[in-house]
């Protein structure tokens, strides 16, 4: 999958699964901080990409995400090896 | 009300009252069991006959992919689960210093591991629908002991925590996660203490009786409802004023 395609789902993601508003997400916003995702809110996010993306991400290479770029980032690394 | 309620351990007890109960209220109901499949049919039945539905569901509530396999049946055939009363329990009494590692493993997996298991996996629809109801069956001995019950007591103390914890987790999007503690219920458990024991029992209990699944199932039903809207975290002891 080419990464803007990967980037496209994931807009399409984070407003469909997590409510966000379309124009606040760049690839450099921060969950926490910019788009006020919840700790609870990043697992739903994660299970988002696991069913979406047919892709396994576990706990520990989660944790490396903080930005909407580094989960495209991830996804794209799973897809492409 | 509207929704589909799963029910562990149904098919007989408490956790076949509560199968009527909350189909009585619309709930399409899966009725679990482990092993005893007559009653589970017979439950299912009974709702069925009385206009409403219903189907069996078998599964070790200890395991964790007949847990996901039971989940996903559920949703194929009657839809996400809204409303998960987590009920399945066993007990295998003795005193500690007689108690066996094994006799302490089994109640804990079945009694709690299930918990763990099943609620988990109620969860992930219903956060993504904002909304649902886990209803626990924790016990009186949970919350005060009893000599013999260690094993049980632990996993009913441990629902308790553990209903705490999660009604944190989720209380932010629309889930309530509540547990009930039971007292000296008239079920096939508590046929097994005995008429002496049960003599003593009825003695230490304010309304002179044992109660009845319908007066738990009639909680249940009562958290599983809209009027229960505001209710999370607690543990509603519902045993005839024995812990006073």
């Amino acid at each position: 999958m080419e990464r803007a395609e990967i980037e496209s789902k994931m807009r399409e993601l984070l407003v469909e699964e997590l409510g966000l508003d379309a124009d606040a997400i760049s690839m450099e916003a921060r969950f926490e901080e910019d788009l006020e995702v919840d700790s609870l809110g990043v697992v739903e996010l994660l299970m988002a990409l696991e069913d979406n993306f047919g892709v396994q991400i576990p706990d520990e290479e989660a944790e490396s995400i903080g930005t909407v770029g580094q989960a495209v980032d991830l996804v794209e690394q799973k897809l492409n090896g | 009300m509207s929704g589909v309620a799963l029910v562990t351990g149904a098919s007989r007890g408490i956790g076949a009252a509560v199968a009527g109960a909350l189909a009585a209220d619309g709930f399409a109901v899966a009725v679990n069991y482990a092993r005893s499949v007559e009653g589970a049919k017979r439950v299912v039945d009974d709702i069925v006959s009385g206009g409403g539905t219903a189907i069996p569901i078998q599964a070790d509530v200890s395991d964790a992919d007949q847990v996901a396999d039971m989940f996903a049946t559920v949703a194929g055939e009657i839809g996400a689960v809204s409303v998960l009363v987590n009920n399945a329990g066993i007990t295998d009494d003795g005193l500690l210093l007689r108690m066996g590692v094994d006799q302490w493993d089994r109640v804990i997996a079945t009694n709690l591991r299930s918990v763990y298991l099943c609620t988990k996996a109620a969860l992930k629809p219903m956060i993504r629908a904002r909304a649902g109801r886990i209803i626990s069956i924790s016990s009186v001995s949970g919350v005060s002991g009893n000599p013999g019950h260690s094993n049980y007591a632990a996993s009913k103390a441990g629902i308790i925590g553990f209903t705490q914890s999660i009604a944190k987790e989720v209380g932010s999007r629309g889930i309530t996660v509540n547990a009930i503690a039971p007292g000296f219920i008239a079920t096939d458990m508590t046929d097994a203490l005995g008429d002496t024991v049960a003599e003593g029992v009825i003695q230490q209990i304010s309304l002179g009786r044992l109660g009845r699944p319908e007066e738990v199932a009639s909680v249940v039903r009562y958290l599983a409802s809209d009027g229960a809207s505001y209710i999370t975290g607690q543990t509603l002891v519902v045993d005839g004023g024995l812990a006073l």
